[in-house]
This record gives structure tokens, C-alpha cells and sequence, in this order.
């Protein structure tokens, strides 16, 4: 007996996966009822839906740089402190000291990567027409989870905190300041006001909402760190999970009718 | 400066150019690549002998049938002497001259990229080129043809220094990447639509709908998922062994770099600030293209192409789905990117950023046009008037923006609705004809935009700087 066939033999093997290798075709289609990550396949699938030329993979590479991007982000959140006094200390001392300091390089790719294959995903998505009945409401949360992945990337870009990410992000929030009726310098401000005094000020509008200041400080390095590892990615995973849930439900992979 | 006295001066060690065109290093580094382009070379013409096709050579030079590996293997052989001589001779700088891309090839081109409208001009017009061109471009040996011209194009332009700072800044080394993965992708697309469309022009279904059996999905898929999953993570590990994250000096308040550059998948926006007031390009516009994205299932009625590859089938969807990102959308990031410089001036790819560069800007807005134009001022308010007496005022004076913008968003669409998007408004009923009709002219409102104030220096349709309402 090989040491293989003595592992597949033993009680604790066996108690993980209730069944035999998937060599034979039975077994093929027990593994993806029995396995629960893999429960999100179907048992089988149509040939030219999984064709690489016709998927490109895209939405797959996405959703697995979710996972990289969370894994090397939990090992980041463990060294990494969002204060003034050391956020950008922390992330020098990843980029020269740390063990495994590489781990902010993959999370920055990873990021970057993600941004492009979600791109060519909905490029994808459109051009094979994808979207149509019955995909309607998938495209839909397809969109929103393209928007939270620029928002977490352009949360994520503030907490190196050196000059590159505050005025990165100063550059892309004054735009809140310019939000009609809600931004103190947005058309429409003056609408709101209370007997003759704005309610839309610098220290009230859109922006200020989204910096917890008037300009980019402590506060909205805080912020930003809430919404970058707790708020956004919590709502990207339940829509994530809607989103292939309804790929199931709307009759798998699109494929000519 | 000339190329030649570049290099000889870059000879005559320590350099004194403290912007080297050419250094040893480059050299070397430049021959690895050469090296990558041959083997990539090589494999094709593998696969070339392997397909086992012809051509005919010209006339002059007998007129006799070659294959197409003949011609493939001399040009690989070509990229191995190339990089060998480059890996060999890289301190010998004078000794390869012959492979820096020459001055007057960067003056015309940066005399191209270098300007707002020839940009967006040749981008454009390279789309209408490319949708017009398709069936000839989706061949392999025209697409792997553009892929060498491509990559020789980035190896020779690393010999120039300026180049070599925006191109190979880790930040923007993704973004280069994009460009080849987006034009792969784009090709792609064109190379299975068009099959499909010469398919069911002679009565067949698509390709997709052929040796469409049901097949495990272990090991089918999920082997492939397994092996895409091994793959990026390697690429990422590489990646991130090969590049350090950026990180700059430690944040100040107080000393804004310049140019301030949005994060790159903003650029596009922040492009379009030059154009519009921060109101409709930060935030309006950005509103619009979630929304009006969200929209496209339920205003695209046409039944046709779901779920396989076809351009014929939906030309209206794909152009006008492709000129928003890829001219639009990809160009501008790239303009943002790659271009933008000091001052948010446009600066060519082999031009020095340089802070004191000049343009000059005069812009005028439609009610200035107006009033000058039928020789009257510009109707003001008396001095320290309130609210509801300025008014009427600012409104008078702005009239004629207001008036050009309902025109454009509510009588333009009615009288497309009658003309040119007759069949789509009838199929579409009121309402969801409006929401599509305006969708379309705000994405056009971009370029015609871009165009007026080109063409015409003008700046808002409407300018009520005292609302910070600014169209």
C-alpha cells in the first residue's frame, strides 16, 4: 500500500472529503456537489462557455486578486498604524526592513491588476452581448462592484501617506467640494439655508463628509482606512456573492440562445 | 543637439549631460528585450512553417512563391543579431547608433502627441480607421505584425532619457502594460466577431454555438482556474520583486508637487477638467457614466449577439460602447498619464518636463460672443444688488447658453427621433428613447466640447461664476 492510497485510507482523510479521488466520473461530479468552495460550479458546464478566447478569464482573475488583495491586506493591516505619527514610517520600514515587506508590492500590482482585469471584464461582459436578458440586473451589480474596485483602490491610495497620496487625493476630492446643492462651492449651494446662513459650508459640505476634515489630515487618513479594509470590501464581498449567485441563477455562462 | 554628438558626448566620460540618452545600462537592458522579442519570433515562425502558407514575392525580386516562415525566420534572425550585438556592445555606445530612435522621428512625433487636438484627432480618426479596416486587421500576421511594430517602437524609445522617466515609472509600468493587454483584447474581439459574421452570412450560427457539448467542469474548468490562479500569483511575486511600490517624501500641506496627478483610473476625469468646471467632470459626468452604464441592458433592445462574438449584428451598441473607452476613456488616461506634465501642460513623450514651459490660453464663453457680437455689454445687476434683483440679470445675459443647451438636450433628441434614430425610437417608446438619446449627447458632449474650444476658444455655454454654475 503506498503512502497515498494509506492517507486516502485513514479516518481523518476521509472525514474532510466523503468521497474517493475524483478520478472517475462519478466522483467528478460528487466532488463539486460535496466541496463547499467549489459548490459554486455548476456539475458541468458547456464546452465553448469556458473556452479561454471566449471568457478570457477576466472576471475569475478579478475576483481571485479580491482574495490576494485581501490576504496580503490583513498581513499589511497587522504592521501598518493609520496615524500621522506612523503611517508613513510603517510603510518606509516595509519597504526597507520588514520581513516580507514584498507583501505591500503585491498588494499595489494586485491592485492595479485589478483595476484592469475588471475593465477588460465588462469589456468582455459588452462585447459578447453578455448583459442581455436575462443578465440585465447582473451587469447592473457588475457595475457597482466595478465602482467599489476604483474606490477601494483610490481609498487605498491615501495610507502610504507620502506626497504622491495626499495630493493624489486632494486632487480627486476638491471635485466633492463642486457637487451640486451639496458642495460649498457647487451650483445650487444656496438653496439650502436656514434664515439667511448657508448650511453648506466648508466644514458641512460633500467633501468635508468624505475628508472628516477640510482638507486631507488625520481625519480622512482615518477615514479612508475604515472604508479601505472594513466598509468598501465588506460590501464588495456580499456583492460578489450576489453577483455569481445570479451568473447561477440567470442560466450560467452567457452562451448564444 | 543631434543623436551622434549625444552619444559621443555621453563617450566622453563622466558625462556632463546629466539627462543621458544613452547609457551602457539602457544598452544592456535593451538587448534582454531584443531577446524577448526573438524568441516570441521564433515560436511564431514555428507555428508559421507549421500553417505552412505562401506568399508571392514582387516581381523585381523574381516573382517566386516563399513561405511565410521564410520571411518570418529572417526577420527573428535580424532581432538575434540585434540583441546579441546590443548585449555585446552595450559599452560601446557609438557602436549602436544605428538603433536610437533618430531626432527627427521624435520631433514629428511629439509634434503629433504633443497637442491636444491632434491627439484626440489621431485617436480618433485611428478608431474610425480601425472599425473601417477590421476584417483586414483581425488576420493573425497583421495583428502580429503590429505587436512587433509596437514593442520595436517602445525598445527603440527607451534610448531617450525623457522617455525612459514617464514610461518607466513604476506607477505608469501598469499602465504601458494596459495599452498591449487592452489592444490584445480589442483584437481578439475582432478576430472572433469576424469569423461569426462571415458565418452567418453564409446562413451558419456562430462559432459558439458549435462543439457546444456539456462537459465536466472537474477537471475542465477548474484545472484552467487552478493554472490562471498560479500564474497571476507568480506574475505578482515577479512583479513586485522587479519594481519597488512608489513611495515619495513624506506628505507636506504646504509643497504641491506639480503637476498633481489624480490616481491613473481617474485621469480621464481629471482630462476632462480642462473642459468642464469641476461640478459636471467631477461629479455629474461621473454620475452619468455609472448610471447611464447601469442603464445599457434596458435601452439596447436589440435581441441579436447575446452571448457570442459579432459586430455586424450590433454595430450601433459596439461603436459607440468602444468610443467611449477606448478613445475616450483609455486615450484620455493615457493623455493624462503618459503626457500631461508641469502646469498641466501637454508635453510630448521625448520632451523635457519642463516647469516654465508657456501656453498661452484666451477663452471666451458663448454669452460674450453674444452680446460683443450684436456690439451691446454684457447685462450686469447694479453694484451690491440681492439675490432675486441679479437675477434676471444673469439670466438675460446667459440666455442664449441656456437656450443652445435645451436645444441640444430636448429638441436635438426629438428631431433624431424623426431622422436618424427613427427605427431606435420606435422600437424604444418615450421615455426610454429620452434617457438613451441624452446618454448619447452627453458622451458627445465631451468632444464637441473639445472641438469649440479648439476651433473657437470658447469656454462656457453658459458662465454664471456667480452660482458657480459654469456649463
Amino acid at each position: 500500500m503506498s503512502v497515498g492510497d494509506y492517507i486516502r485510507d485513514s479516518q481523518i482523510w476521509k472525514s474532510v472529503f466523503r468521497h474517493p479521488a475524483p478520478y472517475d466520473r462519478r466522483n467528478r461530479v460528487v466532488v463539486m456537489l460535496t466541496n463547499f468552495f467549489l459548490h459554486l460550479h455548476p456539475v458541468s458546464i458547456k464546452q465553448q462557455g469556458i473556452a479561454l478566447s471566449y471568457t478570457w478569464c477576466m472576471g475569475g482573475i478579478t475576483f481571485f486578486l479580491f482574495l490576494v488583495e485581501t490576504i496580503t491586506g490583513v498581513l499589511l493591516m497587522f504592521y501598518y498604524r493609520p496615524t500621522l505619527e506612523w503611517a508613513f514610517n510603517d510603510i518606509l520600514a516595509l519597504r526597507d526592513v520588514t520581513t516580507l515587506g514584498i507583501m505591500r508590492e503585491i498588494h499595489r500590482w494586485g491592485a492595479h491588476a485589478m483595476v484592469i482585469t475588471v475593465w477588460l471584464h465588462m469589456y468582455r461582459v459588452f462585447l459578447t452581448g453578455s448583459y442581455k436578458p436575462p443578465r440585465e440586473f447582473n451587469w447592473v451589480v457588475g457595475v457597482i462592484l466595478l465602482k467599489l474596485t476604483l474606490l477601494l483602490s483610490f481609498t487605498g491610495y491615501l495610507l502610504p501617506w507620502d506626497q504622491l497620496a495626499i495630493w493624489a487625493i486632494t486632487v480627486g476630492s476638491n471635485m466633492a467640494r463642486a457637487t451640486p446643492v451639496l458642495g460649498h462651492e457647487g451650483p445650487g449651494f444656496q438653496f439650502l439655508n436656514l434664515g439667511g446662513y448657508d448650511l453648506i459650508t466648508n466644514a458641512s459640505d460633500a467633501r468635508f463628509l468624505l475628508l472628516g476634515s477640510r482638507f486631507v489630515g488625520e481625519e480622512t487618513l482615518n477615514r479612508f482606512y475604515i472604508l479601505h479594509c472594513v466598509a468598501i470590501p465588506l460590501a464588495a464581498a456580499g456583492l460578489i456573492a450576489i453577483h455569481f449567485w445570479r451568473v447561477r441563477k440567470d442560466g450560467g455562462i452567457s452562451q448564444p440562445l | 543637439m543631434n543623436s551622434l554628438s549625444l552619444i559621443t558626448s555621453c563617450l566622453t566620460l563622466g558625462s556632463t549631460d546629466p539627462h543621458p540618452n544613452v547609457t551602457p545600462s539602457v544598452l544592456y537592458g535593451l538587448g534582454w528585450l531584443y531577446l524577448i522579442l526573438f524568441a516570441m519570433n521564433a515560436v511564431w515562425t514555428w507555428k508559421s512553417y507549421h500553417r505552412g502558407r505562401h506568399f508571392r514575392l514582387p516581381e523585381f525580386l523574381g516573382g517566386m512563391d516563399m513561405p511565410n516562415a521564410a520571411a518570418w525566420s529572417m526577420y527573428s534572425i535580424a532581432l538575434l543579431l540585434v540583441s546579441v550585438t546590443h548585449l555585446t556592445c552595450a559599452s560601446v555606445p557609438e557602436a549602436l547608433r544605428w538603433f536610437v530612435m533618430p531626432d527627427f522621428a521624435k520631433a514629428a512625433i511629439d509634434f503629433v502627441v504633443a497637442d491636444a487636438r491632434r491627439y484626440f484627432a489621431v485617436t480618433t480618426f485611428g478608431f474610425i480607421g480601425m472599425l473601417l479596416l477590421r476584417n483586414w486587421l483581425a488576420k493573425p500576421n497583421v495583428g502580429w505584425v503590429l505587436l512587433n511594430l509596437a514593442l520595436l517602437f517602445l525598445c527603440v524609445s527607451l534610448t531617450d532619457w525623457d522617455f525612459r522617466q514617464i514610461v518607466g515609472k513604476p506607477d505608469n509600468v501598469p499602465i504601458v502594460a494596459m495599452l498591449f493587454i487592452v489592444g490584445f483584447f480589442t483584437w481578439l474581439f475582432f478576430y472572433r466577431a469576424n469569423e461569426n459574421d462571415r458565418r452567418a452570412a453564409q446562413g451558419q450560427g456562430p462559432v459558439e454555438a458549435e462543439n457546444n457539448e456539456k462537459v465536466l467542469t472537474w477537471p475542465d474548468l477548474v484545472y484552467t482556474e487552478m493554472i490562471c490562479m498560479i500564474a497571476v500569483t507568480a506574475l505578482l511575486i515577479l512583479w513586485g520583486i522587479a519594481l519597488q511600490a512608489p513611495l515619495e517624501e513624506p506628505a507636506s500641506a504646504v509643497k504641491t508637487p506639480n503637476p498633481s496627478k489624480a490616481p491613473w483610473y481617474f485621469l480621464g476625469l481629471q482630462e476632462m477638467l480642462v473642459y468642464f468646471d469641476p461640478w459636471l467632470a467631477g461629479v455629474v459626468f461621473p454620475s452619468v457614466i455609472i448610471g447611464g452604464m447601469m442603464a445599457i441592458p434596458y435601452i439596447d433592445f436589440n435581441k441579436l449577439g447575446n452571448g457570442y462574438y459579432t459586430f455586424n449584428q450590433r454595430k450601433f451598441a459596439i461603436t459607440a460602447f468602444m468610443f467611449g473607452f477606448l478613445p475616450l476613456w483609455i486615450g484620455m488616461i493615457t493623455l493624462g498619464t503618459f503626457l500631461r506634465g508641469p502646469n498641466w501642460n501637454i508635453f510630448g513623450i521625448y520632451e523635457y518636463w519642463d516647469v516654465h514651459k508657456l501656453e498661452a490660453l484666451n477663452n471666451v464663453s458663448l454669452s460674450e460672443y453674444f452680446w460683443y457680437g450684436i456690439g451691446q455689454p454684457l447685462p450686469m445687476a447694479p453694484a451690491g444688488a440681492n439675490f432675486w434683483t441679479q437675477a434676471p440679470y444673469i439670466l438675460l445675459r446667459e440666455f442664449v447658453g441656456f437656450v443652445a443647451i435645451g436645444i441640444y438636450l430636448g429638441v436635438l433628441p426629438m428631431v433624431m427621433a424623426m431622422t436618424v434614430f427613427k427605427k431606435f425610437f420606435l422600437r424604444m417608446g418615450f421615455l426610454r428613447y429620452m434617457v438613451f438619446s441624452n446618454l448619447v449627447l452627453m458622451m458627445a458632449a465631451l468632444p464637441i466640447t473639445m472641438v469649440l474650444r479648439w476651433a473657437a476658444n470658447l469656454k462656457y455655454f453658459i458662465k454664471i461664476p456667480e452660482w458657480f454654475f459654469n456649463v
